[in-house]
């Protein structure tokens, strides 16, 4: 097994870790950074399967344009995760 | 009876998808071998790798592939493109006349939020070394499309992005200055027209058997590959705008200066 091959494992299982991931989190600021991990990870995978021009286009828009109209929706609808409304109720109850 | 359902829903859920893993994993192991030759599309392979460089004119297949004999398809995705933009034109697209009397005071908070955000100083720094860099590699992937990896949507790809670092960095209004709502319906009713005119031309000529009027040039060089070097340039406009367009729509709600509501500050 060469360098190479290793490589590739290790990329394919931080690969299944991200989507994973991505389900697991309550935070969806972080849903949408792991997402762009996640890009970047198949980017480099595209890469190494010798077809660089997906790898370009997975760069450009995967791990940057898609993330960042993420980031403004989740701006736009003023989004809070599950453990900040939480807190808010707690802090809501503890007030009255 | 809420919960048992809950707990129904959920196993069904968990059903569902197993199924749905077993049938993708089984669908995959009849897939031929990653580098080996699919014997159903073969022949297809064999034409690209063997005649491609000589019908199409281009060292980088791919390009040939998705320019020449498939450009019919890339002009359907340029078009899906299009359409997105509209839609999202016609969602978060703010009309003042119609929307100014309840959203009085989000439009000003929204406002000034921009200014607070073009203040940041690393931000600037990193754009003022990083945007030309990005600029010219944008450009460089665009034109060389036929001779190396990349091509139209790559590279509009990349100058998009830089165009939003720019707006993030410098501030719309700088971007405003260059870059208004016409500058983006122009470039890409025109990108478009072309490609859909220049393509028409070429199909119509081949299907009647009549004569190619356009140059192949020398495989190798920037101006070779016939027409597949304009159609890149035409498809990086198209996909550049649209993520422009994209991110300033999503950020304040139109694209290009807005004279209406400037006037109401």
């Amino acid at each position: 097994m060469g360098t190479t091959e290793i490589f590739r494992i290790v990329l394919l299982v931080l690969l299944i870790a991200c989507a994973v991931a991505v389900n697991l989190t309550k935070n969806l600021m972080q849903a949408v950074i792991i997402f762009m991990s996640y890009s970047s990870i198949m980017c480099i995978l595209w890469i190494l399967m010798q077809s660089p021009d997906l790898a370009i286009t997975e760069a450009a828009v995967g791990a940057g344009i898609s993330g960042t109209l993420f980031l403004m929706t989740l701006k736009k609808i003023e989004a809070e995760d599950a453990g900040e409304k939480k807190r808010k109720k707690k802090r809501a109850g503890k007030r009255s | 009876m809420k919960k048992a359902f809950h707990r129904f829903y959920n196993l069904i859920a968990v059903i569902c998808c197993l199924l749905l893993i077993g049938v993708l994993l089984y669908a995959v192991s009849m897939l031929p071998h990653y580098g080996q030759e699919n014997p159903r599309s073969v022949e297809v392979v064999e034409r690209y790798v063997h005649d491609g460089l000589e019908e199409t004119g281009a060292t980088n297949i791919v390009a040939g592939m998705i320019l020449d004999y498939r450009a019919f398809d890339t002009l359907g995705e340029s078009h899906v493109l299009f359409t997105a933009l509209i839609c999202v034109i016609i969602l978060l697209g703010k009309d003042v006349k119609n929307m100014r009397r309840e959203y009085d005071g989000y439009y000003t908070v929204e406002y000034e939020s921009y200014h607070k955000l073009a203040d940041d100083k690393i931000l600037r720094l990193v754009g003022y070394i990083l945007l030309p860099c990005l600029f010219l590699f944008g450009i460089y992937i665009l034109l060389n499309g036929q001779l190396s990896p990349g091509g139209g949507f790559s590279g509009g790809a990349i100058m998009g992005a830089a165009l939003i670092i720019f707006a993030a960095a410098f501030g719309f209004e700088t971007v405003d200055k260059v870059f208004t709502e016409k500058v983006l319906k122009g470039v890409t009713f025109v990108s478009l027209a072309f490609y859909s005119f220049a393509k028409g031309y070429v199909f119509f000529t081949g299907a009647n058997g009549l004569e190619n009027h356009v140059p192949k040039g020398e495989p190798g060089m920037i101006l070779s590959g016939g027409l597949i070097l304009p159609l890149d340039i035409a498809v990086g406009m198209v996909v550049a705008c649209t993520m422009y367009g994209f991110y300033s729509l999503f950020r304040r709600g139109s694209i290009g200066h807005d004279h209406t509501f400037m006037d109401q500050q």
